[in-house]
């Protein structure tokens, strides 16, 4: 036995995970002023970012949650939850993968990633979110030796007030829509990165997010500046115990990319999506919102949903700058109960700039998948141009598949073209595979991994290959 | 407001010769109404174009009663010529005339509808407005195996009597088995600042066939706002076609209900605005059960401060295994205050399906106009000619070659 495998032997023996073992620090249940000033204080924070929960909490008790989504949830009780849960001490966080819970290992596993490679991939510059706190950040030599910073977000607040404060909330106001103003609120950590004039990151940046304790609403806050002229990649994933309740995720993540900057931002996304009934998983509510502040600027998100019970987000780009380019490739793949509605939302303001929307959707058991999106060129943006590309494939007639894409043009020198498509997988293309030796699932997967190529290219290469098993992970079962 | 609609309200009562039932229906539709007020933009489907916020703007005091009980003149002109046709006539909300003399009259039964009860679900305040302070519901039912030898032209007019008035119309008609009825709206107006709230319902049967045009060509300053329900059984096809430029508002809305297996829909949409105009069509297909089919085809041209919206959905139901569903809304601004918004829509529960849809705006191509230019047309002409290609596009899709002339030569289209 190798100990790859002796690894996942031992997990298996604690059959909930290891969620017990660490002793949390917990703020009181409940969402007030008072716990927003514990969790300030707990975390030592100057006058002026408590001012600034303060002032997003004051705009939370006026607002709503919304409802206008597609999936509905059953009420979330705001006083029921905790709002910040920390390993008590440092020595307890997480020391790489014996943390992880066994499914997820045995998902690792299944693609054939030996564990190793598992933790050095995780390893580059990885900042680890754990439960509401960072708890590691590594590679930090080799990046300052470029200037970047890659902290978490309260060493942020106390080392790098100025970049921090000049920037916090400047994309996401706190006056936004509900999740994101009770994120401003009560957010806890997260990953704040900076990139001086000129660099280009010489290696892909990562966060690795993760619930653990019960109860717990994860609240992180990320905020990525590239100045002129550099470069970042971004990578991001998240995973969560199972648990039979459901568990609130609301985060908020900044970009803000100036003049001739690239900023990109890939999303693994996989959650706990509950079990084959529908009972338990994440609410996956993300506020994402990139800002081409500067002329020739270019943000591009890239996101593979396959978790979560309900995933809810629309990564937006806000293109201010002339000649700036938003760009959003999107896979989401639902099975079981699971639910999606996710999008983007591409607003041009500058002149000549230009959006990309390849959004392929999959949808598999009872599940439900929506695309939405807005393309909304104003006015002043002349010449600008966007193509929108959503396909969806279905899986069987239990599941629903929604287009729902919103399109306003208000600029005579601009063009704007949509497309989309429904459609399954085809008998005849099931046929061929089948006849050349491929089982029915691996014929599926072949062709789904087809299917999503435009948008797995866009991946940086190590999560190239994750997310193309994970693709075929997440519809096992459904096909048959 | 609800004043003002209480008022208006007991007026009307007053004066019709209905009945105590009646009376408490159309009570209860104005209570629905009062509750709710015109839509706006809260409302998904009202987000693009807001009426109540378009109503208070250009009509202001919005009065609702209209005096029923005295004839208007029938003006002849506004005729169409070198069509025959059967006509009805509304002038200023009040049916002025029906005459079907080119048909046989044992095949067609007309009769008074009012109080009759709603039979299919909406939730949209203006057909609670409708009911409650529309004059008389007519039902027109065309009998099995008969197929109208000639269209029926339904004149919506208003003289200059009225001003600032809600009219409110409302039709059902019934096709029965096999038959077939084209029907054409056609509006002339001399008035201004009015809201004029149109309701139909269409119950197709079996292998029935209903061809609905609507001309709304005429500049004239009024809002208007028209839904047509419909009620499809199986192999029945509806064809409908909006032509969409007088008005200063006209919000066109089609529900299709595609209930039994082979039945069709198509709808065919143009929309030619200038100054100051803003138009919307939204369609609703409900692809409910195996083997339909749906096409929607919407062009819009746009002058100067004109705003056009497009909101198509198709819905299909898991049942409904091999839908065929086809969207597809392009759009010219031809000046940088001329607005485009679209929200095309699929909903869709099952795998088997083909369902598609597209959108794209812009400007009219440069290169094509330098093009026509270089074999010598002025830059005015070259741009006619363009648009003229692109609106006639819509036009080839009517497939009945008597009518798709009659809208050419209303259009000013020439191949």
């Amino acid at each position: 036995m190798d100990t790859r495998e002796k690894d996942i032997e031992k997990l298996k023996d604690y059959k909930y995970g290891f969620t017990t073992d660490i002793e949390n620090i917990k703020a009181p249940k409940g969402l007030n002023e008072d716990v927003i000033k514990f969790i300030s204080n707990i975390k030592k924070e100057p006058q002026w970012m408590l001012d600034f929960r303060l002032k997003a909490y004051e705009r939370l008790k006026l607002l709503k949650e919304p409802n206008w989504q597609k999936p509905k949830y059953p009420k979330i009780d705001y006083q029921d939850l905790y709002y910040y849960s920390a390993p008590k001490s440092m020595k307890d966080k997480p020391k790489s993968l014996d943390e992880l819970d066994p499914k997820l290992l045995e998902t690792y596993k299944k693609l054939g990633i030996p564990l190793q490679e598992q933790a050095r991939l995780n390893g580059i510059a990885v900042d680890a979110v754990f439960d509401s706190v960072s708890v590691a950040t590594t590679f930090k030599g080799e990046l300052t030796k470029h200037g970047i910073i890659f902290c978490s977000m309260s060493e942020a607040i106390q080392k790098h007030p100025d970049l921090v404060k000049k920037y916090l909330g400047t994309v996401i106001p706190v006056t936004d829509h509900f999740f994101a103003t009770l994120n401003s609120a009560v957010f806890t950590d997260g990953s704040f990165v900076y990139i001086p004039k000129g660099v280009k990151c010489p290696m892909e940046l990562s966060t690795y997010f993760r619930i653990n304790a019960s109860q717990t609403g994860q609240f992180e806050r990320t905020l990525i500046i590239a100045d002129e002229g550099s470069y970042v990649s971004y990578l991001e994933g998240c995973t969560a115990p199972m648990r039979d309740e459901n568990q609130l995720h609301a985060a908020n993540v900044e970009l803000i990319a100036l003049d001739d900057a690239e900023i990109k931002y890939s999303t693994v996304q996989n959650w706990y999506p509950g079990d084959e009934n529908g009972k338990g998983g994440i609410y996956n509510f993300v506020t994402k919102r990139g800002l081409c502040k500067g002329k020739n600027s270019k943000i591009s998100w890239t996101q593979v949903e396959t978790g979560s019970a309900i995933t809810w987000k629309y990564p937006s780009c806000i293109l201010k700058g002339d000649n700036s380019i938003g760009e959003f490739y999107s896979i989401a793949i639902t099975n079981n109960h699971q639910k999606a509605d996710t999008g983007t939302k591409m607003i041009h303001l500058g002149k000549n700039t230009k959006s990309k929307i390849i959004s392929k959707g999959i949808s598999a058991g009872f599940s439900d998948m929506t695309y939405r999106g807005l393309v909304d060129i104003n006015s002043k943006a002349k010449n600008s141009s966007n193509y929108t590309q959503c396909d969806s494939l279905l899986m069987g007639n239990k599941c629903g598949a929604h287009t729902v894409p919103y399109i306003k043009n208000k600029n005579f020198d601009s063009n704007i073209a949509h497309e989309a498509t429904t459609s399954k997988i085809s008998e005849e293309q099931l046929h061929y595979c089948q006849q050349r030796g491929l089982n029915s699932e691996e014929a599926v997967g072949l062709i789904v991994n087809g299917f999503c190529k435009e948008v797995l290219q866009q991946l940086p290469m190590e999560f190239a290959v994750e997310a193309q098993k994970l693709v075929g992970i997440s519809l096992e079962g459904s096909v048959g | 407001m609800n004043e003002q609609l209480q008022l208006d309200f007991d007026k009307i009562i007053e004066t019709y010769k209905i009945s105590e039932k009646e009376i408490q229906l159309k009570k209860n539709f104005l209570k629905k109404f009062i509750e709710n007020g015109f839509p706006n933009r809260k409302q998904e489907d009202w987000k693009f174009l807001d009426i109540s916020q378009i109503i208070k703007k250009n009509i202001g005091d919005l009065s609702f009663f209209n005096d029923y009980s005295l004839p208007n003149k029938i003006d002849p002109s506004i005729f169409i010529d070198g069509l025959e046709h059967n006509k009805i006539i509304f002038i200023n909300g009040r049916i002025e005339k029906i005459d079907f003399n080119y048909e046989d009259q044992n095949q067609i039964e007309i009769s008074d509808e009012i109080g009759k009860n709603i039979s299919f679900d909406y939730d949209n305040s203006l057909i609670d407005l409708n009911n409650a302070f529309s004059n008389k519901v007519f039902k027109i039912l065309v009998k099995k195996n008969y197929s109208l030898k000639k269209p029926l032209v339904i004149y919506h007019s208003t003289s200059n009597k009225i001003k600032s008035k809600n009219v409110n119309l409302s039709l059902n008609f019934e096709l029965e088995e096999n038959s077939c009825l084209r029907l054409i709206d056609y509006f002339s107006d001399n008035t201004e600042k009015n809201f004029v709230n149109i309701s139909y319902n269409f119950n197709l049967k079996k292998y029935s066939i209903l061809k609905n045009f609507k001309l709304d060509k005429f500049r004239n300053n009024n809002l208007k706002y028209s839904f047509n329900n419909i009620e499809q059984d199986n192999n029945s096809i509806s064809e409908t076609f909006i032509l969409s430029a007088g008005s200063d508002y006209f919000k066109n809305e089609v529900n299709c209900n595609l209930n039994g297996e082979y039945s069709s829909a198509f709808i065919n949409g143009v929309f030619s605005l200038k100054e100051n105009q803003q138009h919307e069509i939204r369609s609703t297909i409900n692809h409910l059960v195996e083997n339909t089919k749906s096409y929607q085809l919407i062009k819009s041209v746009l002058g100067k401060n004109s705003k056009s919206a497009y909101q198509g959905r198709i819905f299909v139901n898991s049942k409904a295994q091999k839908t065929d569903g086809y969207q597809l809304s392009k759009a010219i601004l031809l000046d940088e205050t001329s607005e485009f918004n679209a929200k095309p829509e699929l909903e869709i529960y099952a795998d088997d399906v083909k369902c598609s849809h597209g959108s794209a705006s812009g400007s009219l191509n440069e290169n094509s106009i330098f093009y026509l230019m270089s074999r010598g047309l002025d830059y005015q002409q070259s741009k006619e000619l363009l648009i003229n290609g692109f609106l006639l596009d819509v036009v080839e899709k009517i497939t009945d070659s008597e009518i798709k002339n009659l809208i050419k030569n209303i259009i000013g289209l020439k191949e």
